[in-house]
């Protein structure tokens, strides 16, 4: 499947939600400290959140499913970073007028309309990562477009709307969430379904997130920024895609899930070749548990010990279709088992595709088969769990196996870390949106938006030549620095810390903390007010500008350690005067030989084992003049 | 809500959006296009809330957000088509099963008997048993359900003349055998009128209980549900036949618990366990569809008792909270004012300043009750301890030990609507009728 795709033969079109946590001081509906804690919760209670009808009088199938199978939940809380606004134990207090100002910001940045008057919504949600039930979410401007290489996309909707409570934990129908994190701005940014390639994908999202950006009020770190993507081909579906958290993701989801679609799209017409129909696909379901009493498969058995049951449901001419590869990691029979996850909670499902295998012997299967009396065009699937479950689970495999014949299945979807995606609920209707009528509506006066266009932030193109100029740093540092979050904190230390070039402070905001986040260090633990100390302890020659990333590693070990006691606990305090001297007529006396071979030519050499053995230690300058000197002294005499 | 009675097709809408409105003879519910600075807008026409200006036009865009379009010089509307007429189709109701307890459901208003209608933006009562059972199909497991509607009011705009209708409404009920009666109420004053029906619904056969919710019923999160599950439960079922309220217990949806109607209060603003049982523990409570009476002393539920009615009050009664600095000729205008009880909120143990003592000594002259409560909240009044308090004590002021200030106005006003001799009231109100005093303070 490595072939490359012709996008436009396809029709893939590709729409963006991009959502970015703003770095407001107070949450949008209470005035709690958007922020999250580590370490135990002080406070936990537990809810269930019942489907409410829409104004049909219709429930969500898949919400009163879940409601009814008794699912929990649990959540977790402290009282620095949520309060009873959170707990939905108070209502909500009035929008958040900074987050707004962001909102409206951004929207004139990318010349869309702001709305006259502000109306807050609330969006069903109830897979309990809301505690309301519901989203609270509102449109602030419409019609917007960028230019993104040449090309206008249009920018569908600016939407101001609080983040979710974050999961952290599942055990059987108990779901544990820890509302921090619920209720922190977010800026939502919808563009048009204009997309036509992954390429084009990840460089709209790129040129949104520098928009954003360049209002120096966005949150940073892993997790502060995620797109969901709405993709579809002609035939296919449209399905949205959740949670991409990296921006280099975003190219190969969107070329994955053409690829999904394509393939189930192959797997319909030959499912049609082969003639099965969707009353062929019966859902008898089988108890199978006295065929595997004696297996070796481990997991079987455990289950058949626990007293769980097998149960297994034919599918008619699915043979081979299920363990396809339809794009890279993602099959038919994982589809099937997402669903079987999904609604029956079961841990996986087995098919005939991969067996023998897992212990499941060929004997096995063949019994398996006369049991059900599949031939060799038919698969079989099975499970073991509960009863209940696992008929739950069978159920959700044959109702996926009868999609297959109709094609790609509307539903939203996970982004997994690799670029695969994964089966999370079906879409929800289209009525799930109702007023907030705890938010007074808010009207956007004229005046007021005069004012916000009169001091716009700087677009990121301008901000790249601005750098160049005024601080002479080279482009591709200039460009880094607008795209790293860290423009605003740039400016503020190379203001107060003017003896560190500026070329020093922008590396180091970039490129070093690239390098340590890679080495696995979480750089987001160092505040601004930290790094800016770091940078004036160079500043005023107190450590050099070698030690840097070590304070940093140090800093973001330490959760309540300061930038003094990283510098005395690495022992970074420049060293200098006699201690200096000393050090460095110990230098010379080991190198003797070459110093007597070279004389001052072997300052370069010398210099080099210096800095390497003290780096972040030596003030380089000072060094080199001792050291010149001591050679020369040497020389002379 | 409401107030939309003349103009039902356009409703909140005034001035400016009403005029151009009409002149596109759009309807709420009408798919329509507003035209202004050169773009287009278009939506379903959305109801405007009675509190918002006149120069705004709400629609649903095609996401579902609403906005608000302001109305300028160059606004033009169009009606681009007629609105999908919305039909509420609630699902099948559960089968009822006959053999089950018979539970009579009293509606009176409140967060917990109301839904939103989306199109409209009114909030209509939602009580009938169908809709009930629609919203929680629990309840048919437990219960038959009979509803009525006596009225759809909030609660705070309840009088003591609503408190006789209600008890005449449960007496009715309770006359026609069900097994237990359930009131939906209001949360803000729902201690007072559990209060009320405690005294006026003597020699209960079954429970009567009162319930409510913080979140309203059309949010996923709502409380009405598990406090409903609770409250037909318990009236279905629970060995007590006593005035109970039953609220959540925690902020958790795990279990419900049903406080004695003589001493429960709203003691917070927003919570769901915003009901809590003052000097006593709760009468029971239910948790994974157990209930667990939390004590020995109740009456309990006998088919065959039959129940006494004292459905009357009197309303000239006033609960007065002494503050610092408080202007005593307070006191003397409700003496004026022709009133015939004052329950004072005292300060601590019972006491107010000495200023008030010579319009206090007035009003026992002229013949009203005067009695003390504690605006503590928690705790016994004990006169004795302090001159303030004995001083008071030789005025004729009554001490009410642990009652609630609130269930001692409630009560001063039935033993007046019992009885037009002072001495009696004053002796009824000495008396423990309803479990509003005990003689233990016990340690909580």
């Amino acid at each position: 499947m490595s072939k490359q795709l012709n996008y436009s033969k396809i029709g893939l079109l590709v729409g963006l939600e991009c959502h970015q946590q703003l770095a407001t001081r107070t949450k949008l509906f209470c005035s709690c400290k958007p922020r999250l804690f580590k370490g135990e919760p002080k406070v936990t209670f537990l809810r269930r959140l019942r489907p409410t009808q829409s104004e049909l009088g219709q429930v969500d199938p898949a919400a009163y499913f879940e409601f009814k199978k008794g699912v929990r939940i649990l959540y977790e809380a402290d009282n620095e970073t949520s309060c009873l606004v959170e707990m939905d134990e108070e209502p909500p207090h009035p929008l958040n007028p900074e987050a707004l100002e962001v909102a409206l910001t951004v929207a004139l940045m990318m010349n869309a309309k702001p709305v006259d008057e502000i109306h807050v919504m609330r969006k069903t949600v109830i897979d309990g990562s809301n505690t309301t039930g519901f989203q609270r979410t509102c449109v602030v401007a419409l019609n917007g477009s960028i230019e993104v290489e040449g090309k206008a996309v249009p920018i569908e909707h600016i939407s101001l709307e609080e983040d979710a409570a974050r999961k952290t934990g599942a055990e059987g129908f108990e779901i544990r969430y820890r509302i921090d994190r619920l209720g922190i701005p977010l800026i939502e940014v919808t563009t048009g379904p204009v997309i036509q390639s992954p390429r084009e994908a990840q460089r709209v999202a790129l040129a949104i997130g520098r928009i954003l950006r360049a209002t120096k009020k966005v949150r940073r770190g892993i997790g502060t920024i995620r797109q969901d993507l709405n993709i579809s081909i002609r035939d296919g579906a449209l399905i949205e895609i959740k949670g991409v958290q990296e921006l280099e993701l975003i190219s190969k989801v969107v070329e994955y899930e053409a690829k999904r679609q394509l393939g189930l799209l192959e797997i319909r017409d030959e499912l049609k070749k082969r003639g099965v129909t969707e009353d062929e696909i019966r859902g008898e379901f089988h108890n199978a548990t006295e065929l595997f009493k004696k297996t070796k498969c481990r997991v079987l058995r455990k289950a058949i010990n626990q007293g769980k049951r097998v149960l297994a449901v034919k599918l008619p001419k699915f043979s081979g279709l299920l363990g396809r590869e339809i794009a890279p990691g993602m099959r038919l029979g994982r589809e099937m088992a997402d669903r079987a996850r999904f609604w029956g909670r079961v841990g996986g499902i087995f098919h005939t595709d991969e067996l023998p295998a897992y212990g499941v012997t060929e004997g096995e299967v063949d019994r398996l088969k006369r049991l059900l009396k599949a031939g060799p065009e038919d698969a079989v699937v099975f499970v073991a769990d509960t009863l209940e479950n696992a008929a739950d689970a069978l159920r959700a495999v044959v109702e996926r196996a009868k999609e297959a014949l109709r094609g790609v299945p509307e539903e939203t979807r996970a982004a997994n870390p690799d670029g695969t995606t994964r089966y999370m609920r079906p879409r929800p209707g289209a009525a799930r949106m109702y007023p907030e009528t705890d938010i007074p509506p808010i009207q956007i006066t004229e005046e007021y938006l005069q004012e916000l266009a009169s001091r716009l932030p700087e677009l990121p193109e301008e901000a790249v030549k601005r750098l160049m100029v005024e601080y002479d740093l080279n482009e591709k540092l200039a460009k880094q620095l607008v795209d790293s979050e860290y423009l605003g904190l740039f400016e503020d230390t190379v203001r107060k810390a003017q003896r560190v070039s500026p070329t020093v402070v922008a590396a180091t905001l970039t490129e070093t903390l690239k390098a340590l986040r890679r080495d696995g260090v979480d750089v987001e633990e160092v505040s601004d007010e930290q790094i800016l100390e770091v940078f004036r302890l160079v500043d005023s020659g107190r450590t050099t500008k070698e030690a840097i990333p070590e304070i940093i590693t140090w800093l973001a070990e330490h959760k309540d350690g300061t930038v003094e006691e990283a510098v005395k606990e690495l022992g970074l305090t420049v060293i200098s005067g006699d201690e200096l001297r000393s050090l460095v007529d110990r230098v010379v006396y080991e190198n003797e030989a070459v110093v007597k071979e070279r004389g001052e030519g072997a300052f370069g050499f010398l210099m080099g084992v210096i800095m390497k053995r003290y780096r972040g230690r030596l003030d380089a300058k000072v060094v080199s003049e001792l050291l010149k000197e001591r050679l020369k002294s040497l020389y002379r005499g | 809500m409401g107030g939309n009675h003349d103009l039902p097709s356009l409703p909140g809408y005034k001035g400016e959006a009403l005029k151009i409105l009409r002149e596109a003879e759009a309807q709420a519910g009408d798919l329509i296009r507003i035209f202004k600075d050169g773009t287009s807008y278009e939506g379903v026409l959305m109801p405007r809330s009675e509190y918002g200006d006149e120069r705004h036009i709400v629609i649903k865009i095609r996401s579902g957000y609403n906005i608000g379009v302001r109305v300028t010089a160059d606004t033009r509307v169009e009606k681009v088509g007629a609105g999908a007429k919305v039909t509420f189709k609630p699902p099948p109701p559960p089968k009822q099963r006959p053999n089950l307890p018979r539970v009579s459901i009293l509606s009176t208003g409140g967060t917990i008997a109301s839904r939103v209608d989306y199109r409209t933006g009114a909030v209509r009562p939602a009580i009938s048993a169908e809709d009930l059972y629609s919203i929680v199909p629990e309840l048919s497991d437990i219960a038959v359900i009979e509803t009525e509607v006596i009225f759809s009011l909030f609660s705070e705009d309840l009088t003591p003349k609503h408190w006789t209708r209600i008890a005449e409404t449960v007496a009715k009920r309770i006359g026609e055998g069900v097994d237990g009666v359930v009131i939906t109420h209001g949360t803000d004053t729902m201690a007072y009128t559990a209060a009320a029906l405690s005294f006026a619904l003597q020699d209960l056969p079954v429970p009567v209980v009162l319930v409510g919710a913080q979140r309203s019923e059309d949010r996923p999160s709502s409380d009405a549900a598990l406090n409903l599950i609770g409250a037909v439960s318990a009236a279905a079922e629970a060995p007590f036949a006593e005035v109970v309220v039953a609220m959540h217990e925690t902020v958790s949806d795990n279990a419900v618990a049903f406080h004695r109607g003589t001493k429960v209060r709203k003691c917070h603003t927003s919570r769901r366990d915003a009901f809590k049982s003052v000097n006593v523990n709760p009468l029971a409570r239910l948790a994974d569809g157990q209930l667990t009476m939390l004590t020995e002393d109740y009456r309990k539920r006998d088919h065959d008792r039959e129940l006494t009615l004292k459905p009357n009050f009197d309303e000239r009664v006033a609960l007065i909270k002494f503050y610092p600095g408080m202007n005593p000729r307070l006191i003397d205008l409700y003496v004026d004012l022709g009133y015939r009880g004052l329950i004072l909120e005292g300060t601590g143990l019972g006491h107010v300043g000495r200023k008030c003592f010579p319009s206090i000594r007035k009003a026992v002259e002229r013949g009203l009750i005067v009695a003390m409560a504690s605006q503590c909240i928690w705790g016994r009044v004990n006169m004795n301890v302090y001159t303030n308090g004995r001083d008071l004590l030789a005025l004729g002021v009554i001490p009410l030990g642990d009652m609630l200030a609130e269930t001692a106005l409630v009560k001063l006003m039935w033993a007046l609507g019992e009885t037009d001799d002072p001495e009696e009231a004053k002796a009824l109100l000495r008396t423990n009728m309803a479990g509003e005093v005990s003689a233990r303070s016990i340690y909580i």
